[in-house]
């Protein structure tokens, strides 16, 4: 079978199985155009059912990249939605139109020089102040963060706050296209978050133990014994490298400490 | 009617689960594990495994490896023209200058960018989508370091990486990565990744498939997405790196010292080709899950089609590893929504058990990848799988123990990223299981580099997935965002340290392409085929018989 007749078996296959779920047929316009599609599949396989082929709008198509923010409203309601193309499932008459960029602006700073003080994140970002607690983002967001209530926690200082609610942040904008008060929360939150992990929750002290042991040369001439060791004896010393078990806790010591 | 948010086709089998996860847990608690197999059980289950099919895949016709016997979609790519007659384009017109071009926008490629630059160098990066629409992106399940000094060790990561790549590893590549994982992991910390920890900052940490000591690493379930929006925002930060969008490598340019000298670049909003000029180029472009080898769903990014792969090998690099792909044991095969979408290992890491039609263990859940997708493959194939409407077929992963092991809320906190999609769908996953197959998710081997970085063309440097070695032939859980920290700092060093000083002014060249486009024709290889493919192809036959003026090959018009 030829490299063609591969590929077009697989395209085939793909769609015919894409048929038996979906045999039933509904309409739905996108930027404004009517197209039938099955029934059941995601707004992004829809529009590819339909003939578009993405370079922009599209991305994982697993939910977790915020290329595909996709605004849609739906027959008989005023009221404009939004969603992820990749996750909404289409339905009747639906009007789709994606949003494949938003100029939405970034605050450009020294990392470094950057402490945990509420005041920086102010001057980086005044706009934060424009929130007029309409709470149109927390309604907007797709993966259900309470986005006005971390723009509440960081007007009040409390940047730990905004990171933690805001962690599941995928930066598709949705947020801000709805924003009243022009703030580009999904920026402002990635400050939160880097400030948090680096300023605010305590660094490992292992870690940098480990490094430290790393550096004074522990483990040089262990590792390039290991690298000489020929397969056989390799596989004797991998099956009886001692597990740590499922079950362990933190408190767990290996028997064998000569590698440590 | 539906049970669980599942169609009620599924109500007598999820109930068959039901049945007997007391019992389970009670085993799980006591801490019966199921056994795992020895090397030699190992090595017979392989046999299942997609990567030993040899009716799928063929001989390469022509280059380096001339005679390699990889899968058949790779040999497709390879053995297939340029989107350019290299006369056609003028080198001698060029659009952007750089000291290190980055080819690629994820993980690899931006930590890549941020070393040269701070190692002095200008830094162009050329990215396919948006700068951070890549694989990295949409790893969960976490980070691999050895780093509890009193109970793991370089040594013991070692043994691991090498044990889960039977042995075929690098070795040279392995012991510099174990060595500089920890430091890797430091440097991520201080840049603001939000690690799950402690209260006191003491990493959380738990075991992967292969792993003999608990050093994987997270954020919640959202690891990848987590560094790769860090690494991003720090890249924005940075005067000195420069980002062309939707702008694609098609082509590296040598110059004519052999050395490598920029790329040309394709933007696929306007179709022009773009010359830059570059005194040493990264290439770290990712995997290839989008070529759907053998047929199998993928859990890979938009992107992911193998361009570097195609690059690399015209210029002359070999290629390593790259008959072995992973399948991760664990993709959803139902709902139909989120088919082919990774159910992270962590779920069995923390004691979920993967189940047949009857509710049964089969399989110890952290065998390596390449075993436990082997053993599932078997036991459906025994007829042992779990039907689902849409003829196909899975095994359960029994998430809601976790919620019974670790207390009320475990699944919807520890891996809320998951719970999400699911509740979408209707689905609560603290309360049902979810049916999974193995899917395809990474390409073990790839461009032939060092622990430099460095390839067989001088200036050339590689990071990431597009390379092969490290992983031998079968990557454990957690290393594979180690790989993109540990090596895409090595090769950003290296670059801009061979811009610096190695680097020589030169007249730039595509001789390397004519002379492939040579082989290709001397090996009687007569095609259509241009590649890089850059974009998959998801048009239906129906509509492809009607567009007559257009024939999409990739984007190329």
């Amino acid at each position: 079978m030829s490299a063609k007749e591969r590929k077009k078996r697989s395209a085939e296959t793909a769609v015919k199985e894409e048929k038996q779920i979906a045999v039933k047929l509904i309409p739905v316009y996108i930027m404004g155009k009517r197209y039938e599609v099955p029934e059941g599949l995601t707004i992004m396989k829809a529009m590819e059912y339909a003939g578009y082929k993405f370079i922009r709008g599209c991305g994982c198509r697993g939910g977790t990249c915020g290329a595909c923010g996709t605004v849609y409203r739906k027959p008989g309601d005023y009221k404009l939605q939004v969603a992820l193309a990749c996750q909404k499932t289409v339905e009747p008459d639906m009007y789709i139109a994606q949003i494949p960029f938003f100029p939405a602006n970034r605050a450009r700073y020294e990392f470094a020089e950057l402490t945990s003080a509420p005041e920086e994140v102010f001057k980086l970002y005044p706009e934060l102040f424009r929130c007029v607690a309409c709470n149109a983002c927390t309604k907007a967001c797709p993966q259900g963060i309470e986005v006005m209530d971390a723009i509440s926690a960081l007007k009040q200082g409390n940047i730990a706050e905004a990171a933690r609610l805001s962690f599941d942040c995928i930066q598709c904008g949705l947020c801000t296209s709805r924003c009243f008060g022009e703030l580009a929360q999904y920026h402002i939150f990635q400050l939160a978050r880097r400030i948090y992990g680096a300023r605010i929750i305590p660094r490992a002290e292992h870690l940098a133990e480990m490094v430290g042991t790393i550096n004074e040369g522990r483990y040089d001439q262990i590792l390039d014994e290991l690298k000489q060791v020929k397969e056989d004896e390799l596989k004797r010393l991998y099956q009886e490298r001692e597990a740590e078990p499922l079950a362990a806790g933190e408190d767990w010591k290996p028997k064998d400490t000569r590698y440590l | 009617m539906s049970y669980l948010g599942y169609p009620g086709f599924f109500e007598p089998y999820i109930k068959k689960v039901e049945q007997n996860r007391p019992a389970r847990i009670e085993k799980k608690k006591k801490g019966e594990e199921f056994p795992f197999m020895s090397l030699q059980e190992r090595q017979e289950m392989l046999k299942y495994h997609p990567d030993y099919k040899e009716e799928g895949r063929r001989e390469i016709k022509i280059g380096p490896n001339k005679g390699y016997r990889i899968a058949h979609e790779f040999v497709d790519l390879l053995e297939a023209k340029s989107r350019v007659e290299p006369d056609k384009v003028d080198l001698s017109r060029v659009d952007y200058e750089a000291d290190v071009l980055v080819i690629g926008g994820g993980g690899a490629a931006t930590i890549a960018a941020l070393i040269a630059e701070e190692n002095g160098a200008q830094v162009l990066m050329a990215t396919k989508l948006r700068h951070g629409d890549a694989n990295t992106m949409m790893a969960e399940g976490g980070i691999q370091a050895a780093t509890k000094g009193e109970k793991d060790s370089p040594y013991y990561h070692y043994l691991d990486v090498m044990g889960g790549g039977h042995f075929k590893n690098d070795t040279d590549i392995v012991a510099a990565f174990v060595k500089q994982a920890p430091d890797a992991l430091q440097w991520l910390e201080s840049l603001g990744v939000m690690f799950s920890k402690f209260p006191d900052g003491r990493l959380d940490a738990m075991h992967g498939g292969g792993t003999c000591r608990k050093r994987m690493h997270y954020c919640a379930d959202l690891s990848g997405l987590e560094i790769m929006r860090t690494v991003r925002d720090e890249a924005r930060n940075r005067a000195d790196i420069k980002v062309l969008e939707f702008s694609p490598a098609v082509e590296l340019i040598l110059n004519e010292h052999g050395q490598c000298a920029g790329a040309l670049l394709y933007n696929m909003e306007t179709e022009e080709y773009i010359v830059v000029r570059a005194k040493a180029v990264v290439l770290a472009t990712g995997g290839a899950g989008r070529l759907h080898v053998q047929g199998f769903m993928t859990t890979n990014h938009y992107g992911a089609t193998a361009d570097g792969i195609v690059l690399g090998y015209r210029a002359g690099v070999p290629l390593a590893f790259l008959h072995t792909v992973q399948y991760h044991p664990t993709g959803v095969v139902f709902p139909e929504q989120i088919e082919g979408w990774l159910i992270t290992e962590r779920f069995r890491a923390e004691g979920a058990d993967i189940l047949n039609v009857h509710g049964e263990k089969f399989v110890n859940e952290r065998e390596p990848r390449d075993v436990e997708s082997a053993r599932v493959i078997k036991e459906c194939l025994d007829g042992k799988g779990v039907p689902t409407p849409t003829k196909k077929v899975g095994v359960w992963l029994d998430s809601p123990m976790l919620d019974i092991l670790h207390g009320e809320g475990r699944v919807r906190t520890a891996f809320v990223g998951k719970w999400k999609v699911y509740d979408r769908l209707g689905i609560d996953i603290s309360k049902a299981p979810m049916l999974v197959y193995p899917t395809l998710h990474y390409q073990n081997g790839g461009l032939k580099d060092n622990a430099e970085c460095e390839t067989a063309v001088p200036g050339l440097y590689v990071a990431g997935e597009v390379t092969g070695g490290l992983h031998g032939e079968n990557r454990l859980m957690g290393n594979s965002l180690m790989d993109i920290v540990v090596f895409g700092r090595i090769a950003g060093r290296n670059a801009a340290t061979f811009a610096r000083e190695k680097a020589k002014e030169g007249k730039l060249t595509l001789k390397h392409v004519k002379r492939y486009h040579k082989e290709l024709k001397e090996a009687g290889i007569i095609t259509d085929r241009v590649a890089p493919m850059l974009l998959p192809d998801y048009t239906t036959p129906e509509v492809k018989e009607k567009q007559l003026t257009v024939s999409y090959l990739g984007t190329l018009r």
